[in-house]
This record gives C-alpha cells, structure tokens and sequence, in this order.
C-alpha cells in the first residue's frame, strides 16, 4: 500500500494514510462502506467517495444519527468505517457509541479524527482531549491511537479484519514515520518498544512518541537509560510491556489528551495494582487556551525538553 | 390476530404483576400493532433469527419489554416459559432488550431516538444491497421529543428509503403528562409530510387497518413510510385506559385479577 503523501518534508498527515488504506480495502472488499457527517473533506475522502460514490452514507451534519446508521449497516452485513471529528463523534453521539455499537457489540469502525489538539486556534470545543476517557468506559471497544502513518494503515487493516467495535483516533498534525525493525507488525493490544532502556519507561502514544523517542534518545548524553513504548492500543492494554515498564523502576506517560483518565490512567490502574513504582502523566490539564497545536504541545511540556524533565523527576523519586 | 393481541396483553401484564416493575401502559397501546407485524406482516424465521434476508424490526421504545418478549416468545424465538425470568438476575429479559442475549432483537434499545436511526443504517444497507427485505421501527410519541430522531428522518427521506417504515404509538401520554401538554407534537401528520414521507394515520388497535397499510408493498414510492397509530394507553383495561399513572405502575393483586377478568 501506498505511503502517505509527505505534509511537509519527512512529515506525514495520519489522514492520507487512512484515506489511501481504506480505499484499498474497499477495493477488495465490497462489504466496506464509509459513513460520513458532511465530514468528507476533514476525513480525506474526496478519493474514496470518487471511486465509491454508491458506498459512502453522508447523513449531514447529524452526530448522533451518524453513529446510529453505522449501527444499522452493520447490521444489513456491511462493514462501516464510520469517520468524523473524533471531538462530534465521541461526544455528541455518546450514548449511541455506548447503546447502539459498544453495548450492541456491533462491527462498526468509528474514525476519530483530527482528534487532540489538532484544531488548536479553534478552541476546546474543538479539541478533542476526552475521546478516550469517555470511551475507556466501553470494555469491549477496541481504542487504538497510531502514531504515524505506517501504524495508521495497520491499524485501519486490522480495525477491517476485527469483527467487532472498534475506535481508531487519527491526527492531522504532522508527524514523521518511526523508524521500526525489518517485518514489524501490527496487532491490537500489542504494544511495540521503539528504544531499550533500563532506567525507566517512557509509555507514549499518537503524536507523541515521536517526541518520546527525542526525548530518550537526548537523555543518553547524560548516561540515562530509557525505554520508549508505543502503547497504541489504549483498550485493551498491553499488561505484559506494563510490567516490564515497572521493572525498570520509573514510568511516564506522554499522551495528546486530559490527564485525567486516558492512556495514563490506564496505565495507572494496571500499575497501582501491581507493583507500584514513581509515575508521572503528561498530558493536558484539562481546557487549555487557544492555540496552535504545535505551541500547546510547547507550553504543557509535551516536547522533548518537557518528557526528558518529566524522566529526570520521576527517576529521582526512585527508592 | 386478536387472539394474539388478547395473550400479549395477559402475559405482558402478569410479568409486570410477578416483577413488580414494567411498563403496562405502553405495552398495551403497542400490543395490537406488534401482534399485526409478527403474524401478518414480518417476514422472519426464529430458527434462524439472523438470516440475511429477514425483515427487520427495532423496538424503539425499549421500556415496553411486556409486549415486545411476549411477542417474540408467542412467534417462537424462544421458549414462552424464559418470561417467567422477566427481570430477574441473570435473566436474558433485562428490562431493556438486548440483542446479545435474545434472539429476535436486533438493537439494543431502552434510551428514547435511538431505534429510527438504526433502522435507517439498516434500510440503507438493504438499499445498497438491492434486497427486498424491509424494515420496520416503532417508537412511542413522546419519544419523537428527542432529536435524534429528526435527523434521521432527513437521512431516510434524501436517500428515497421506500424500504422503511416507522410506526409511531400515538397514545399521546407519555411517562409524566400528555404529549401535547408537555412538548407539543401536533400537527404530527403534517409534521413527517414535511420532512418528505409517506404518511398513513390509522386506529392502532384495529388489526385490519394495520394490517392493509403495513403489508401494503412499499415499492415504487420513493419515500420512506409513517404510519401513525392512534392508540390509548392501558388500551383493553377499564381502570388503565387512557390514564397516565399507568405508564410503569404495577397493580396489587385486585387489580391484577380485575385485569384478567376484562382481558378476555
């Protein structure tokens, strides 16, 4: 399958590789159909609504029947790919995501997309930094949060192949593609470790694990050892690569969403249970002001100045 | 068919009477229509109640599960004997339906405007696929206050869904007070015209005129149908009939045995 086109030079837009990946699959199988919120454009599926004009359902701009009609085709056997602002589709629609696809465990893919910050300068309603504490309450729904593009069609592909619900969160921030060994794979609720290390764990997701990695990688002039996981599947975690985390005796969470009950919370609960050792969860605190996507990240610390810092602290609150 | 409607209606009643919880009121009003679609309308197999190319029915109005069990149980999806289980732990009949657990429901419903949207994806998907099987929707009036439900109604009027019909239990009370005391919903007729449907207001409880505009072929109208059923509340019961505390009251044991003795 095709890559991305780049953003800018070595820097990726998550959307294309969506768009392109679920072309393909459509491609090959008639049951995939998309279902959109006057949503085409922002879910960059200009190109599939050309090739399969007949397979894409826009019902306007109407959240709540959005979700509820992909509840429906999947039950007339189709597979929908069900995409729109993961800030509309998660909170306005929130009881037909839990009744009518979690609770009804129907085969519906819902797209969250330019989740986060993404639409930084628009504002908090437009940001969407709750979308995986209100779906974490769903148990059967598969959250997954690629981080770049190659993650992002593997996760589409294996969101196709899943028969089941499904929520996969796309960014529109430009990211690079990580750099993996030869033959990696993709498997919801396996996470992926991008750099050893022994000193702590660095469990980050979505568009900052890019920076995670900057951050590991800097602190290795100052003789600390860091791991870096890319924790993508939110729902269910990967308890083993938490485990392992704890062994090396410091984790930090590095998240594009609230502090308060995402992918930190939920490592969290599987740590406190455990083992407990020193955390520290980056994230948003909560509403944050108007601002470019790229500043916001700056001013709450989730670059690579802001992660290495976290790790030095949280090391330091070793036993 | 009345034969029908008359056991729904007893049996409904009697789990509401051994759970001490329901909704007799709703279920009453909705027992004719349900009776109508499942022995004269539905095209459906409950030895094989996910067959591709069954007709499709959502129960809207989740709240009802009295009459909607006793219908799937009377229609042979499984066994008449599982109602006595009517709302207790562990039982397949929660007091919202659940499709993981019973067959015969294809959404899981119990929260108001949610069974019109579903049944447009699923007319939709019949569309795609150029299959004659229809489906069917019934809400209750007041729900028609969420609005969910008029979104959909845009979305399944634009896409010409001649495949799709909503039954709307006119009963004009809903849990706390009449509809049109509370959130006026009238003129409703003109209101589904507007929005590009077919529109057909009949007498809920008489079987034939279900019968003749639900099993009437949709095909070559272009527009999705709405059938209004004018119905009471409490419909076949003296003390119940039309009467808003009967909405999820439950009788004592006179009541009960005076129900009974009228529903003959």
């Amino acid at each position: 399958m095709s890559a991305a086109a780049p953003a800018k030079a070595g820097l990726f837009d998550c959307r294309d590789s969506f768009a392109s990946t679920i072309e393909a699959l459509a491609a090959a199988d008639p049951r995939i159909v998309t279902v959109v919120s006057d949503s085409v454009g922002s879910s960059k599926l200009g190109g599939f609504r050309t090739k399969f004009p007949e397979r894409m359902v826009n019902v306007g701009i109407a959240e709540q029947t959005l979700v509820a009609v992909g509840a429906g085709l999947a039950n007339g056997g189709k597979i929908p790919f069900v995409s729109a602002a993961s800030c509309f589709i998660t909170g306005r629609a929130l009881e037909q995501v839990k009744a009518d696809i979690a609770y009804s465990n129907v085969n519906v893919k819902l797209i969250g997309q330019s989740s986060g910050v993404a639409y930084g300068e628009l504002g908090p309603t437009h940001h969407s930094i709750e979308d995986l504490a209100w779906l974490r309450l769903f148990n059967n729904l598969k959250l997954i949060v690629p981080a770049d593009p190659w993650e992002t069609a593997e996760a589409i592909k294996a969101a196709a192949a899943y028969d089941g619900p499904v929520f996969v969160r796309v960014s529109r921030m430009a990211v690079p593609a990580l750099e993996r060994p030869a033959g990696a794979k993709f498997q919801i609720g396996k996470s992926e470790t991008l750099v050893e290390g022994s000193d702590a764990t660095i469990i980050a997701n979505g568009t900052t694990v890019h920076r995670a990695v900057a951050a590991a990688k800097a602190l290795t002039s100052e003789s600390i050892s860091v791991r870096v996981v890319n924790m993508s599947t939110v729902n269910p975690l990967d308890e083993e690569a938490i485990a392992a985390a704890i062994d090396t005796g410091a984790i930090v969470t590095v998240e594009e969403h609230s502090v308060r009950g995402g992918l930190g919370g939920a490592v969290a609960e599987v740590v406190s249970t455990t083992n407990p050792v020193p955390m520290r969860i980056l994230g948003f605190p909560g509403f944050v002001p108007t601002g470019s996507a790229e500043w916001l990240f700056d001013n709450f610390g989730l670059n690579e100045a802001g992660i290495a810092d976290a790790v030095r602290q949280t090391i330091a609150r070793k036993k | 068919m009345a034969t029908q409607a008359l056991w729904i209606r007893r049996r409904s009643f009697q789990m509401v009477y051994e759970a001490r919880q329901g909704h007799p009121g709703g279920d009453f009003s909705a027992a004719d229509i349900l009776a109508t679609l499942y022995f004269g309308v539905l095209r459906h197999d409950p030895a094989n109640p996910r067959d591709p190319a069954r007709d499709r029915f959502v129960m809207s109005k989740g709240h009802c599960t009295g009459a909607f069990y006793s219908v799937l149980a009377r229609a042979g999806f499984f066994p008449e004997a599982d109602l006595n289980t009517y709302m207790k732990p562990l039982s397949m009949l929660n007091g919202h339906p659940n499709r993981n657990y019973l067959p015969g429901v294809e959404t899981n419903t119990g929260p108001l405007g949610h069974g019109l949207p579903v049944a447009t994806g699923i007319a939709i998907a019949g569309q795609l696929d150029n299959a004659d099987f229809r489906t069917f929707a019934l809400t209750g009036d007041g729900e028609l206050q969420e609005g969910s439900n008029w979104e959909s109604a845009l979305t399944a009027a634009h896409r010409k869904l001649e495949n799709l019909t909503l039954i709307i239990d006119r009963n004009r009370l809903q849990q706390g007070a009449r509809t049109e005391d509370t959130a006026s919903l009238d003129p409703l007729d003109d209101k589904w015209r507007a929005f590009g449907w077919h529109v057909e207001v009949v007498d809920g409880h008489d079987h034939g005129q279900l019968l003749d505009v639900l099993s009437a072929s949709p095909r070559g109208r272009g527009k999705p149908l709405c059938v209004i059923a004018n119905t009471f509340k409490g419909k076949g019961v003296s003390f119940m009939h039309d009467n808003v505390s009967w909405h999820h009251g439950v009788p004592n044991q006179e009541q009960f045995e005076q129900a009974m003795a009228e529903l003959v």
